[in-house]
C-alpha cells in the first residue's frame, strides 16, 4: 500500500484534492469533515493520510509516507539534506509562496542586503545588541544571510504574525513568506531588492528511501 | 578506545612538560557569550538548548572562549594552559564530520616578542606531529588587515572591509563596489515610522551614503596589489621574497612583513625546516574566524579529514572577552582521533 500524505485542511487541501482529481485521482476526507481519515478513488493500492503540511516532510524523510504535498519552502527548512531524503515528482502549480526579507518602509537609506549588513553593524554599536530578524524559517534565513555575507544580525523566532513583530519591537526586520506582498506593505514593511531567499510553491513529493511501487499513481497523474 | 585514551594522555604530557597548567572548561557553556562573539552562524556550528532558569546554552564547540574567560579573570602573564576533552559539532547540512570529537589543546598568554611565542607553539606541534608526516600551511591575517589600513580610502570603507576578512567572497563584493563611483539610489517616502531605529539613524545614514557618492573610488593599483597579495602562496622563504617586493606597492604591509621574517627566523632556530613549511596570505580566511595574525593548520594526505591540528593568534578576541584588558595570545588543538589513525595509518 502506497502512503500519500496531503495537507489535512484549508486552501492547500481543497487546491490539492482539486489538483488530482483533474488528474483522475478523486481524494476525499470519509465521514465526517472533521476526521482525518481520506479516500482514494480512481488508482488502487494508495491510502490517503492527512497530515499537516508542516509535518510532511518529516514524514517523508522518516518513510512512513511514499508521497507527499508540501511547499518547496518547508521541505527545504525542515529537511538538512533534502535532495537526499526526498525527489519533486510534480510542481503543481498553486501555494505559490516567496520566503522574502523585509525591513520597515521607512528605512529609505536601505534597499539591498549590503545596505542592511551595513545598518546591522551600526545598529549592534548604538544598541548593544544584534539587529534582529523575525523568521520561523531559521535554517534557510541564515545559510542565505551566510551566503550573502551578511553579518551582525541575530534570528529570533515568530511562528505567527511575523509581519507585525517590527511594529511591536521586537524585531527590526521579517524574513517570512509572501504571495501577493499585501500584508508586508499593510505592515509598512519593503521588500529588499535581493532579498528573494526561495521561490516556493506546493510540490508532491517521493520519499528517497520508502521504496513502494509509486509507478501506478504517478503513471496515472502523468508526472512520468 | 583505550589507544585514544593513550593518545590523549600523551600529548597532555607533551604539553604539560612546557610548564603549561591543565584546566578544565564545562560542556555546557552559556549560549549569549559565544552568540555574541560569533554571531548567528555559530548556531549553524553548535548544538544549543535551553533550560527554563537558566536560558540558552550551548555544548562546547570549542575550548577557546572558556579557556581565554578563565584566563582573563584569575591569571597573569605569562601563562601556558592545556586541556583535553570532546567539543560538539551541530550538523545543519552533511559535512560528514563527526558531531562529537576530541580535542588536545595548548594556549599560551605571553607579552614576550610575539614571534618567539608563535615559534614556540608552532615548533611544539611541529615536533609532536613530525613522525605523522603531514603538510604544513601557515598564513598571517596581519598582513591582509596592515594592507587594509594603507588603502586610500574613507575610515568607514577600511572598518567594513575589515568587518569581512573573514568572510572572502563578501569581502571581494565590497572591493569591487568600493574600486568604482558609487551609484546612488533613492527612494521616495518612506511611510510610518516603526521599529527601534529613528528617524534620525535614517537621516544619518542617508548623509553617510551621500559622503560615500563623493567619496573617490579605490585606486586601481591598489585593488591589484591587495588582490596580488592575496594570492601569494609558496613555501615561507619564497612566499617571504615575493611579500618584501610587495612592499614597494603596499608600504603599509612592511611591519607586518618584517613580523614575518622575524618569525621565520625564530622557526629556523627552533629547529624548523623553513623551506618545508607553506605559506598562503589567503589561509585562515574562511574557516578561522577569531585568528587575527598568525595562523597555521596540520593536515593529511586523506580527502575529507580535518586539520589534525590547528591554530594561531587570537589577541582580539582576548580584548572582547576582557572587557578591556586585552593579551597576546597564541594557541592551538590537535585532533588525537585523527593523529592517532594518521599514527597507525588505518584510514577508517
Amino acid at each position: 500500500m502506497i502512503k500519500l500524505g496531503v495537507p489535512s485542511k484549508g486552501r492547500l487541501m481543497k487546491e490539492t484534492f482539486e489538483w488530482f482529481a483533474e488528474r483522475g485521482v478523486k481524494l476525499s476526507k470519509s465521514g465526517s469533515d472533521r476526521e482525518y481519515v481520506g479516500r482514494v478513488e480512481g488508482v488502487d493500492g494508495v491510502e490517503l493520510v492527512l497530515l499537516s503540511a508542516g509535518e510532511i516532510p518529516r514524514e517523508l524523510a522518516a518513510s512512513r509516507i511514499h508521497l507527499g504535498v508540501t511547499g518547496t519552502d518547508l521541505v527545504h527548512e525542515k529537511l538538512a539534506n533534502w535532495a537526499d531524503a526526498v525527489a519533486p515528482v510534480a510542481e503543481m502549480g498553486f501555494g505559490f509562496a516567496d520566503l522574502i526579507i523585509a525591513v520597515p518602509a521607512c528605512w529609505r537609506d536601505v534597499t539591498c542586503l549590503h545596505d542592511l549588513d551595513a545598518v546591522a553593524a551600526r545598529f549592534r554599536s548604538d544598541h548593544g545588541f544584534r539587529l534582529r530578524i523575525a523568521t520561523k524559517y531559521h535554517r534557510l534565513v541564515r545559510q542565505f544571510l551566510t551566503l550573502q555575507g551578511v553579518a551582525d544580525y541575530q534570528l529570533v523566532d515568530s511562528q505567527g504574525a511575523t509581519e507585525g513583530a517590527v511594529k511591536n519591537e521586537t524585531a527590526e526586520a521579517i524574513a517570512d513568506i509572501t504571495s501577493t506582498g499585501a500584508t508586508i506593505v499593510a505592515n509598512h514593511l519593503r521588500i529588499l531588492e535581493d532579498g528573494l531567499v526561495l521561490k516556493s510553491q506546493a510540490t508532491l513529493w517521493k520519499s528517497r528511501n520508502a521504496g513502494g511501487d509509486c509507478g501506478p499513481l504517478i503513471r496515472k497523474i502523468g508526472a512520468q | 578506545m583505550s589507544q585514544l585514551r593513550a593518545e590523549i594522555a600523551r600529548l597532555l604530557g607533551v604539553f604539560e612538560a612546557t610548564g603549561a597548567v591543565r584546566v578544565e572548561a564545562d560542556i555546557l557553556q552559556p549560549a549569549d557569550v559565544l552568540l555574541d562573539l560569533y554571531g548567528e552562524d555559530i548556531r549553524a556550528r553548535a548544538y544549543v538548548t535551553a533550560d527554563p532558569l537558566r536560558g540558552e546554552q550551548m555544548l562546547r564547540p570549542d575550548f577557546t572562549v572558556p579557556v581565554v574567560q578563565r584566563h582573563m579573570a584569575v591569571s597573569a602573564e605569562p601563562a601556558r594552559y592545556t586541556y583535553a576533552g570532546p567539543v560538539f559539532r551541530y550538523q545543519d547540512s552533511a559535512t560528514g564530520r563527526a558531531a562529537q570529537s576530541e580535542q588536545v589543546g595548548y594556549e599560551v598568554f605571553d607579552r614576550s616578542a610575539p614571534e618567539a611565542i608563535e615559534a614556540e607553539v608552532f615548533g611544539l606541534f611541529h615536533r609532536i606531529l613530525a613522525p605523522l608526516d603531514l603538510t604544513a600551511s601557515t598564513g598571517d591575517v596581519g598582513l591582509l588587515r596592515a594592507a587594509i589600513d594603507g588603502l586610500t580610502t574613507s575610515d568607514a570603507r577600511k572598518a567594513a572591509l575589515r568587518r569581512h576578512i573573514w568572510r572572502p567572497l563578501r569581502f571581494q563584493s565590497l572591493l569591487a563596489r568600493f574600486s568604482q563611483p558609487v551609484a546612488q539610489k533613492l527612494l521616495g517616502a518612506g511611510g510610518q515610522q516603526i521599529g527601534l531605529r529613528s528617524a534620525q539613524d535614517v537621516q544619518e545614514r542617508l548623509a553617510q551614503l551621500q559622503d560615500e557618492a563623493a567619496a573617490p573610488p579605490i585606486p586601481p593599483a591598489e585593488i591589484e596589489a591587495l588582490t596580488d597579495l592575496l594570492a601569494i602562496r609558496g613555501k615561507l622563504p619564497e612566499a617571504l621574497e615575493l611579500l618584501q617586493a610587495l612592499t614597494r606597492r603596499l608600504p603599509s604591509i612592511g611591519p607586518a612583513v618584517a613580523h614575518m621574517a622575524a618569525r621565520i627566523k625564530a622557526l629556523d632556530a627552533a629547529g624548523v625546516d623553513v623551506a618545508q613549511i607553506g605559506f598562503e596570505a589567503a589561509y585562515g580566511l574562511t574557516a578561522m574566524e577569531y585568528y587575527d595574525g598568525f595562523v597555521f593548520g596540520f593536515y593529511a594526505a586523506e580527502p575529507g579529514w580535518p586539520a589534525i591540528a590547528s591554530g594561531g593568534r587570537y589577541d582580539a578576541l582576548t580584548r572582547v572577552l576582557g572587557q578591556g584588558r586585552a593579551v597576546p595570545a597564541v594557541g592551538g588543538i590537535i585532533r588525537p582521533e585523527y593523529s592517532l589513525r594518521a599514527a597507525t595509518g588505518s584510514a577508517s
